[in-house]
């Protein structure tokens, strides 16, 4: 039991400080705020690392992953957040790349994989539909087979970024006479083949994010079908642990903590720093401590993975801290602002330059123990499968 | 003991909760304030019509002779529509701050005009660096014949895009934290000197800076004297506000109670699970215990018991907690539907959080309420 960084990962370290210094400029860094995004700033920057060949550290090497140690992993993912790295865009290198490798055919392999890895495609996830949100398997997006092709029929909803999508991964019904999760199929959709429409949904953050995807007679080859027919169900289960994980988000969670603390220094309570404020100093560390628990919990569940084990009890409550963590400090966060907090646009607000991205950022993380499993699901997930109750 | 309203009290609410239900359509009101003002004119007029706009005034002054429990009574209604109106801005804060400081000739003009409909007033006290403290006031007044010339810059003024008059807070003497030295002003927008940029809040209204270079003036009340005036519309601002969050709570939990009931997943409506009910039980309390501290405040606001401050504080702090509470709640309960502006809750969480701001946040309240407790 040990967690000191050896001089190789010091030098690691060194390495990956140098790479950000000379990489990442200003306008990369305010490519994400909230649910807002700059598609072409993040392409750039997700094209940077792959040329570094970091884009994929989570991916087994022989797939295009980086080999790297846990501690590496480590080190990468805490070096990134801190220099104000914008997130790598989840839905292909997280979600859809690690489906595509373990369960794709060859020529899935080949036709998709070098395209995730390089960001030259964009993807979306379509897998919640208006009656099914929590209760995922009860989706009704119709696939019927004619041919050597599918005729999809149906509507997706909350599908993020669909409007910036090149293809979307989806989960449709091919089955509906037996268990529902039994006939679920998993496809591969270009948003360009007719009969799709993209409706966008205003959400409260007031930026563009959510939208409602439509199928009305989308002919998609059966080639595009990942793994067997009805089987759906289980790589959808393989993503969503995967997508449950990433969403712990320490590293994120320790850059906003730091932010915080220069608000906090320029906000002007009582006449001096809102920093030197007692009760500021102990709402912040009450979230500190916390993340820094949450810091080992993660630790541990992904240095028993490496081991070659797997995740323990532990790994089930990551999203659930790691969203309230998020959730707390953006609460805070506001709250440091003032009134400025509370602004509508970024153009032209009145007040400071720092204040309109926190509120953004706030009320877009509302989502966040509603998404990927909403935290109440997961509870239900541990009562049943860790506490046997 | 009786906390029960009386006749007119029970005309008022009532009146109020009918233009509500039947004038004030979410879907209308999210029109309305993507509109340059923010608000509808005609609705002031039918608000004036009504006599909405006299309720605190004195009968002296014009009013009705009400006070904290008929402004309470308005201002809950208020909260569950969402109103965007300036009602607060102008008949509460400005309105309170007139009665106390304002000449007869001012209260003529100016509270006529309130009561008319045909003025909407903001008050400047906020700056830059004052974040709660009325008595961090940088502006300064300089005495120029029978007028004032101010300098300075107000931040967050609420309405101050939309006043057809403005009253400013500013120093004719003493340093930038004292307590004394600060008087009123009455400042015309359109004066030189004025510079007003406004921009919409998240809530759906709107806050200006204010940047005034000697701007003129008119002394409102006694000089230097300005901040006990100021300390008193905050604390009918304290009450008006939490009256409409109170209003706010009742209609997240109740929503939230509705649309559970509709919503079905596995097979069933997603009110069946305890997890829920629980959460919406704890709403449901958290609204009735902010409604017993805000009646509390409110009758020892009026009858003046010496206990107010401590009411007050006591108020604003636990409204933080509790109402942001409750508004994320209601967000997480609604599901992704509860992220949509189809939805009204985001809305109700964006208001609260901005009432929380406003005057003092829960942090600034436990302070006071701590040291008014020892
Ligand atoms: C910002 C955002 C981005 C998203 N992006 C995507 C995307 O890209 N692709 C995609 O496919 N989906 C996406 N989603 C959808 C997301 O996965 C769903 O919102 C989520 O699964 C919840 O479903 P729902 O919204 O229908 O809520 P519901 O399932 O209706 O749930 C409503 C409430 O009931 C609770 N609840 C439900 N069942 C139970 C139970 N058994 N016990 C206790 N409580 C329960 C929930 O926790 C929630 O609080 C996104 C959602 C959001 C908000």
């Amino acid at each position: 039991m040990d967690t000191k960084f050896t001089p190789e990962d010091l030098a690691f370290r060194d390495e990956v400080r140098a790479f950000l210094d000379e990489n990442l400029t200003d306008e990369i860094r305010s490519a994400a705020v909230g649910g807002d995004i700059q598609p072409e700033t993040i392409v750039k920057w997700q094209k940077i690392l792959f040329d570094k060949g970091w884009i994929a550290p989570n991916w087994p090497e022989a797939a295009g992953g980086t080999g790297w140690s846990v501690t590496q992993n480590y080190i990468f993912e805490n070096e990134c957040a801190m220099a104000g790295a914008p997130a790598v865009v989840p839905f292909g290198l997280k979600m859809v790349g690690p489906v595509i490798y373990t369960f794709g055919s060859d020529e899935q392999k080949q036709r998709f994989l070098p395209d995730i890895l390089q960001s030259n495609v964009w993807w979306c996830q379509g897998y919640s539909e208006p009656g099914a949100g929590s209760d995922l398997a009860a989706l009704q997006t119709k696939a019927e087979l004619d041919g050597d092709h599918y005729v999809v029929n149906g509507q997706k909803i909350w599908t993020t970024y669909a409007q910036h999508a090149d293809w979307i991964f989806c989960l449709v019904r091919t089955d509906s006479s037996g268990k529902k999760q039994e006939g679920i199929s998993f496809l591969l959709i270009d948003m360009k083949t007719p009969g799709i429409e993209v409706r966008k949904i205003d959400s409260i953050d007031n930026q563009h994010s959510l939208n409602e995807v439509f199928f009305d007679n989308v002919r998609v080859p059966v080639a595009n079908r990942i793994g067997e027919e009805n089987k759906g169900w289980t790589y959808a289960k393989y993503l969503l642990t995967h997508e449950r994980t990433a969403i712990a988000g320490v590293a994120q969670s320790k850059k906003a903590i730091q932010k915080l603390r220069d608000i906090a220094s320029k906000e002007i309570s009582g006449g001096e720093p809102l920093i030197n404020d007692a009760m500021f100093q102990a709402k912040l560390a009450d979230i500190e401590i916390e993340l820094m628990a949450l810091e080992y919990t993660e630790l541990r569940v992904i240095s028993s993975v490496a081991a070659g084990g797997a995740p323990g009890p532990e790994s089930s409550i990551l999203k659930i801290k790691g969203t309230e963590i998020q959730q707390a400090i953006a609460e805070l966060s506001v709250e440091a602002c003032g009134h400025y907090a509370h602004m509508l646009n970024e153009e032209n607000p009145i007040g400071n330059d720092y204040a309109w991205a926190v509120s953004a950022k706030y009320l877009y993380g509302r989502a966040s123990t509603i998404y990927g499993g909403s935290n109440e699901v997961q509870k239900n997930i541990i009562a049943k499968m860790v506490l046997g109750l | 003991m009786d906390f029960s309203l009386t006749e007119e009290q029970t005309l008022l609410k009532d009146s109020v909760a009918k233009f509500i239900q039947n004038d004030y359509g979410y879907e209308d009101r999210q029109k309305l304030i993507k509109t340059e003002s923010g608000y509808s004119a005609d609705n002031w007029r039918t608000f004036a019509e009504l006599g909405w706009l006299c309720v605190p005034f004195s009968e002296g002054d014009g009013g009705i002779g009400g006070g904290p429990i008929e402004t309470m009574i308005l201002m809950e209604e208020f909260g569950k529509g969402l109103v965007v109106e300036p009602f607060f801005e102008t008949v509460v804060l400005s309105g309170s701050v007139l009665s106390r400081a304002a000449s007869p000739e001012q209260k003529a003009e100016l509270i006529g005009g309130i009561i008319e409909g045909t003025q909407v007033i903001a008050t400047a006290f906020a700056e830059p660096e004052s974040r709660f403290d009325l008595n961090h006031v940088a502006t300064t007044a300089t005495a120029n014949g029978d007028s004032h010339s101010l300098s300075g810059k107000k931040s967050f003024v609420l309405q101050g895009g939309n006043a057809s008059t403005l009253v400013v807070a500013a120093r004719t003497s003493g340093d930038t934290r004292d307590e004394a030295g600060i008087s009123l002003f009455i400042v015309d927008p359109s004066a030189s000197g004025v510079s007003i940029e406004s921009a919409k809040t998240l809530d759906g209204h709107s806050a200006a800076d204010i940047t005034l270079d000697n701007a003129p003036g008119t002394l409102l009340g006694a000089e230097g004297e300005g901040l006990s005036v100021l300390k008193a519309a905050r604390d009918e601002s304290i009450l008006a506000l939490a009256s409409e969050a109170v209003g706010m709570m009742e209609k997240l939990y109740k929503d939230t109670v509705a649309y559970t009931k509709d919503r079905k997943q596995f097979g069933m409506p997603i009110s069946v699970f305890q997890a829920l009910q629980h959460r919406m039980v704890d709403m449901f309390t958290a609204h009735e215990m902010v409604k017993s501290l805000l009646l509390r405040a409110v009758l020892s606001y009026v009858n003046n018991d010496g206990e107010a401050d401590k009411n007050i504080a006591a108020l604003k702090y636990y409204l933080q907690v509790n109402g942001q509470a409750v508004a994320h709640e209601a967000v997480q309960i609604h599901g992704g539907m509860g992220m949509t502006d189809e939805m009204s809750t985001g809305m109700y969480l964006k208001r609260i959080n901005v009432i929380n701001t406003l005057f003092g946040n829960g942090d600034y309240h436990l302070k006071q309420f701590t040291a008014l407790a020892s």
